[in-house]
């Protein structure tokens, strides 16, 4: 029984070594977590490879950086808590930037900007809705928009995807005027589109655009206004932990640089046919 | 912990409990109706008994996430589909989770059945038809309620896993306990509260269910009652 102390201090001292410190993080690998189902910003090749704009722009940023990345598909929808839970450290999965968000996570710069808008089906009376530009920062726009489409929406199905802007949008601007859908991933509202289910659609553009042009896409319309601003949020950029304010300040470096010689924008061309990146 | 928060998350998830017991409800009786069906049709003639064992073979072999898909989604992608009376049905996700629902767990229910069926003893049955019954009567009499107080353990265990399926219905839009708490979860982005919470409604649900399905084995067991003298 003597030489249990002992013992046991050799698997305290074990136990310690084992854990890491808690200092300041020098990063020397990150985990970027992406959603896998937003063509074009992300989703899987033929093979179940993660292909598309936020893939190769981690691998660009990263490279910069200095890092080494590796990244991972999770489910939309436990997206944020998998960040905040240390799943991972990074999330590139086409979000945007929202007060909201804000509350729970950081985020680097943005790197695209894109509007958000409704699609319909070609056939369908909602089709005819006129293209116009609006920013919910600006009230009285806004106001105009949303009472010339109220009596369109009226009694409508709209999907969305769940947690994102544009549900948010739905809910905050036609609650009691249309009923809401959420669905899991952008594809599956595209589905219930295409087969009758939901009369509209509401999604970023630049993702209905690639929709659109895909095999299955045609029966699609992108249609009324163009909404950028309030609740929409500044564009897409990197979610981070709030403690990791050394890891943000990697990624707005690395991002003003790909900005700055023009890879960004190509790969932007390259992906989603036209510059989604920011102005500034 | 957060009180407020978690009183404001359980409202709001218990909203979703009609839905829940709804679903539930729905397909474990239109389920155990299809699930007695099959057992009989099984046991019954050969032809029908193939049928039985395909459709047993299949639905028991795939995930239940996977049949909702293919119902929900797989079958909106024809359009002749679209074009028939049953499309004002497979429209509504609703009746699509429904669908699917009931025809897994009947699957199931049918297996249970023909265990219990099985376990009916021959004499039983030997008596019964020395006794002159025809054969409605010898099941009504002899044959069903022995089958089902050998199968109703089991199919408890059915019941309350069926009440768990439901919340895959979620992901076809339906708002029920787990959609709503998805929901919550997406804009507070606090999924350990309102998981727990939403566990919790569900260990209550299930706590009932058991206490219901052991009250009905006691009442159709009196020989195994302790004798109240």
């Amino acid at each position: 029984m003597r030489r249990l102390p002992r013992i046991i201090a050799l698997a305290a001292a074990a136990t310690l070594a084992a854990m890491p410190f808690a200092q300041a993080k020098d990063w020397k690998k990150v985990t970027i977590a992406t959603e896998g189902a937003f063509m074009p910003y992300n989703g899987h090749d033929a093979s179940g490879k993660l292909i598309g704009f936020e893939i190769d722009l981690a691998n660009d940023l990263c490279a910069r950086m200095k890092v080494t990345c590796e990244i991972v598909a999770q489910d939309w929808d436990g997206i944020i808590p998998g960040l905040n839970a240390g799943k991972y450290d990074a999330i590139m999965a086409g979000m945007s930037i929202t007060p909201k968000r804000m509350e729970v996570i950081n985020f680097s710069r943005s790197y695209t900007q894109s509007p958000t808008s409704l699609a319909v089906l070609s056939d369908s009376k909602l089709a005819a809705l006129p293209v116009s530009r609006v920013s919910l920062d600006d009230k009285a726009a806004t106001d105009a928009a949303i009472a010339a489409l109220t009596p369109m929406l009226k009694g409508k199905i709209v999907g969305a995807q769940v947690s994102t802007i544009q549900a948010d949008m739905l809910k905050t601007y036609f609650s009691g005027v249309a009923e809401l859908r959420t669905y899991k991933t952008s594809e599956e509202h595209d589905l219930d589109l295409t087969a009758g289910r939901v009369d509209a659609v509401l999604d970023s553009s630049s993702y209905l655009i690639a929709a659109i042009a895909k095999p299955g896409g045609e029966k699609m319309k992108m249609v009324g206004p163009l909404f950028t601003g309030g609740l929409l949020g500044k564009g897409t950029g990197v979610g981070l932990r709030k403690a990791d304010t050394e890891l943000q300040a990697m990624f707005d470096k690395a991002i003003a640089e790909a900005m700055a010689d023009g890879s960004m924008k190509k790969l932007a061309i390259q992906w989603f046919k036209t510059d989604v990146t920011p102005a500034n | 912990m957060d009180f407020d928060f978690l009183s404001d998350t359980m409202g709001k998830l218990l909203a979703g409990v009609p839905m829940t017991l709804e679903l539930a409800l729905i397909s474990t009786t239109a389920g155990a109706v299809l699930a007695v069906l099959l057992a009989v049709a099984r046991a019954a003639f050969v032809p029908a008994a193939w049928f039985v064992r395909g459709y047993v073979y299949v639905l028991r072999g795939t995930p239940l996430l996977l049949q909702i898909f293919l119902i929900y989604y797989g079958l909106g992608q024809f359009a002749w589909v679209r074009d028939t009376i049953l499309w004002p049905f497979l429209r509504q996700p609703y009746w699509c989770a429904i669908l699917a629902l009931t025809i897994n767990t009947a699957a199931y229910g049918a297996e249970i059945i023909r265990g219990g069926l099985q376990s009916v003893p021959a004499g039983a049955v030997e008596a019964g038809r020395a006794a002159g019954m025809p054969r409605l009567l010898l099941y009504r009499r002899i044959i069903l309620p022995i089958a089902i107080r050998q199968a109703l353990p089991a199919y408890g265990n059915e019941i309350i896993t069926m009440v768990k399926a439901t919340s895959l219905a979620s992901i076809v839009t339906l708002m029920e306990l787990s959609g709503i708490a998805y929901s919550i979860i997406s804009e507070t982005y606090r999924a350990l509260e309102v998981f727990l919470c939403a566990g919790t409604i569900y260990l209550v649900i299930t706590f009932v269910l058991t206490r219901a399905v052991a009250g009905v084995e006691t009442w159709l067991n009196p020989h195994l009652r302790a004798s109240r003298t």
